[in-house]
């Protein structure tokens, strides 16, 4: 193989497929079972919207009152047009609203009623996917307009007040000031709700709640920002927790451009259920691909918990495995956003050199994915100068091995949410580095059999092994051990596991058969 | 050399009480901007005060930074803080102090309560990684360690104390706004109270870059750890509390 490491295709054919044998009994998991959440979904694309007077969504009291009259193994959809039809109800919000005041009752259909439910089924559905049909070319029509930025790495910045009023001027700002994706961290704990918010909200913790408004108004103001900036400024928000196949078709029907996806990020630090997780992430994967959205993945967090020399390669691991779940789930290689991290300790020798050999490694691998660099975190102490060094180093990583999307660092990292200053020197310190150094990629060659090309080969010797131990066992197991980032998390236990059920023979999923049928 | 009793800042002379800071006002930038700088150090003792930067952002921010002489003193003597009160003590000391006098493994379980997801503070304290090269709790030989991770409940944390017959409950709080991590503190100090008779009551101890750690009477707890604390710091702690003060008492 060509590139600047000189790694050994046979070798990077192997990895490959050892994701690939290690991924495939997960994925079969995958197409047998569902989950609430994906059946939520389901009905947010055939049109059920809006909240009890609670905050309850409807798409939760349905699919509630199916389970209970039903079971999930079925699907919903089907014993929902069913009903529709008996009913003769023409909305089907309307019916999520009687089905909550007990006025309704589902029953599996047999024969013609069933061929009749699920043949509306797909029609209300169809008509939820053609809008994020509409909405993809809607966002390739702007960016044909204005533009995409001027300078790889993408600069990707942080807004998170709780409050989406504050966050619209602070992200028209933070455009301005250079910024070209905007990421709206969620408050702490949405992941573990097993509901998606409803409406516009002003109160969050250390972040704002995700919802359908939430993302509508953000987009807007974004729309706002690209037409004065004459450049299109995406915005990004997360598919996670146990409400990932809700978030990704709510990003797809609001024009959302990035989301963060990874998949066995929940299971590992949100200690969510695999199985609940695996399935979720299929669904969700499979609306981002139709939605042309650009997910990110999560393997800089494996680093802040495990150490980043010692770990290297499970990011590496992970990384292949993310390639693996989003290829069979439909997305194209400009769709992954694969994560890596600056977190080798600064006090160890060599730890730039380090992270250029990581860095590179991950460039090379996956030479057509546009790959998100996430700064140190991990060493970010109160000194905030030595931090600011730190990130002027991360950034200078970031633009010597073509990465993609850069997430900027900022040097109080470990003592506040941003300030607007902390953000403005931020800033200057990409535009710097970038400024100054941002062809040098093109003379970088690591010297042939050096330090850089030696640690990039050994990390990929060690992943290979890895993948080789996993396949011996099978993914599930390998999580239940430890494997990634020392949380150790069996198939049987986690959150979310209640909501996820077997395929009953008669499973019905009019997005999966629509969604499925484009590929 | 008499040991001073009162100090000023230092720049690069005795004496010179030289400070820098650096903040934003909500005005453009212009005259008027520098001067509201320089007035708000003059109110901050900063006088004279050397406006040394000076950068607009965005449409009506300004951020300045200013160098100058404070004229507050320091007295150390009336300097207030929490001492550490015990020895430190090696991983060996630990576990031979445990093992000799408890006889029995000491039961430490571990959480991170309330919605906060950062596990970085409780898992530097138990994690055998530990933090800075010091190996965390579970490399302790005759410590027994239950980490129970991110967004646990009181009712769940009293639980897995009891059936871990928990010597000491450490609860950690990195991320927290509006005082969330006193009101899970005092929540959590309340439930353990509520559950268990006061000999029979593991011992409390949270820590997190936010606490005072001047406030466990006010929390409920027995130890708060802030910023920097280190696994041996908390292991030596727990032989000093559980063991070594115990016995002074009985």
């Amino acid at each position: 193989m060509t590139g600047k490491l000189g790694l050994d295709p046979a070798l990077v054919a192997r990895a490959r497929e050892l994701a690939r044998r290690a991924g495939q009994p997960v994925v079969d998991l995958a197409r047998s079972h569902t989950t609430v959440s994906v059946e939520r979904a389901v009905l947010r694309l055939a049109g059920v919207t809006g909240a009890d007077p609670d905050g309850i969504p409807w798409v939760n009291r349905l699919v509630d009152a199916v389970v209970a009259d039903v079971g999930l193994g079925h699907g919903v959809a089907a014993p929902v047009f069913d009903a529709l039809a008996r009913e003769q109800i023409a909305d089907v919000t309307l019916l999520a609203q009687k089905a909550a005041a007990g006025s309704v009752r589902f029953t599996q259909p047999t024969g013609k009623a069933a061929t009749a439910a699920r043949k509306a089924a797909r029609r209300a559905v169809a008509a939820g996917v053609r809008q994020i049909d509409r909405r993809r070319a809607e966002r390739d029509r702007l960016v044909k307009r204005f533009g995409d930025p001027k300078q790889r790495p993408w600069i990707y910045l942080i807004v998170a007040t709780g409050d989406i009023y504050e966050d619209i001027p602070q992200a028209q700002a933070a455009a301005r000031a250079g910024a070209d994706i905007i990421a709206v961290i969620r408050s702490t704990g949405q992941s573990l709700l097993d509901y998606v918010p409803e409406g516009a909200t002003r109160e969050g913790f250390a972040g704002t709640y995700a919802t359908q408004e939430n993302f509508r108004l953000m987009r807007a103001a974004l729309d706002e920002s690209s037409r004065e900036l004459g450049r299109y400024v995406r915005l990004t928000n997360y598919a996670s927790g146990l409400c990932m196949p809700e978030m990704a078709t709510l990003a797809g029907l609001e024009r959302l451009d990035m989301m963060l996806n990874d998949s066995m990020y929940g299971i590992l630090f949100r200690d969510i259920n695999p199985i609940r997780t695996f399935v979720d992430q299929r669904f969700s994967r499979q609306v981002h691909a139709r939605a042309g959205i650009i997910i990110n993945t999560g393997e800089d967090n494996y680093l802040t918990t495990a150490d980043a020399v010692d770990e290297a390669h499970t990011v590496t691991v992970s990384q292949l495995l993310n390639e693996y779940f989003a290829h069979e789930a439909g997305l194209a290689d400009w769709q992954l956003g694969l994560g890596h991290a600056f977190e080798i300790n600064p006090d160890l020798p060599e730890s730039f050199r380090l992270e250029l050999a990581h860095a590179l490694l991950a460039r090379e691998l996956f030479p057509d994915a546009p790959l998100k660099w996430m700064p140190p975190t991990k060493h970010m102490t109160g000194d905030v100068f030595r931090g600011n060094l730190l990130d002027g180093f991360f950034n200078l990583v970031g633009t010597m091995t073509g990465q993609g999307i850069l997430l900027v660092g900022m040097m109080t990292e470990a003592v506040v949410t941003p300030w607007l200053s902390d953000r403005d020197i931020a800033l200057q310190n990409v535009r710097y580095v970038l400024g100054a150094a941002g062809g040098l990629h093109e003379d970088f060659v690591p010297a042939p059999g050096g330090f850089i090309q030696q640690r990039a080969h050994r990390v990929l010797g060690e992943a290979v092994d890895l993948l080789e131990r996993i396949g011996d066992q099978s993914l599930l197991t390998a999580i239940a051990e430890g494997t990634f980032g020392i949380m150790k998390r069996p198939a049987d236990r986690g959150k979310g596991l209640d909501g996820v059920a077997k395929h009953e023979a008669d499973y019905y999923n009019p997005a999966t058969d629509v969604l499925e049928q484009a590929a | 050399m008499t040991e001073k009793k009162i100090v000023r800042p230092y720049g690069d002379t005795t004496g010179d009480g030289m400070v820098q800071v650096s903040f934003t006002l909500p005005v453009p930038h212009d005259k008027r901007a520098e001067g509201a700088a320089v007035q708000l150090a003059n109110k901050m003792g900063i006088d004279p005060a050397m406006l040394v930067h000076a950068k607009q952002m965005g449409d009506g921010f300004t951020f300045f930074v200013v160098y100058g002489r404070v004229n507050h003193l320091v007295d150390l003597d009336k300097v207030q803080v929490v001492e550490r009160d015990f020895p430190l003590l090696s991983a060996k000391e630990v576990n031979t102090a445990v093992k000799q006098r408890m006889r029995r493994k000491l039961s430490v379980v571990g959480a991170c309560i309330g919605t906060d997801a950062h596990t970085v503070g409780i898992d530097a304290i138990l994690n055998v990684k530990g933090i800075a090269g010091e190996k965390g709790l579970e490399y302790y030989r005759e410590l027994k360690v239950t980490n129970l991770g991110a967004q646990v409940s009181v009712p769940e944390l009293v639980e897995a104390a009891r059936r871990e017959k928990a010597d000491a409950v450490l609860v950690s709080q990195v991320v927290t706004q509006r005082d969330a991590h006193l009101h899970n503190t005092r929540e959590m100090s309340a439930a353990f109270r509520e559950a268990m008779p006061a000999g029979k009551r593991p011992l409390l101890i949270v820590g997190g870059p936010r606490f005072d750690e001047t406030m466990t009477g006010e929390l409920g707890v027995d130890r708060i750890f802030g910023r920097g604390t280190t696994p041996g710091e908390v292991a030596s702690y727990l032989v000093h509390a559980l063991i070594t003060e115990k016995k002074a008492r009985a």
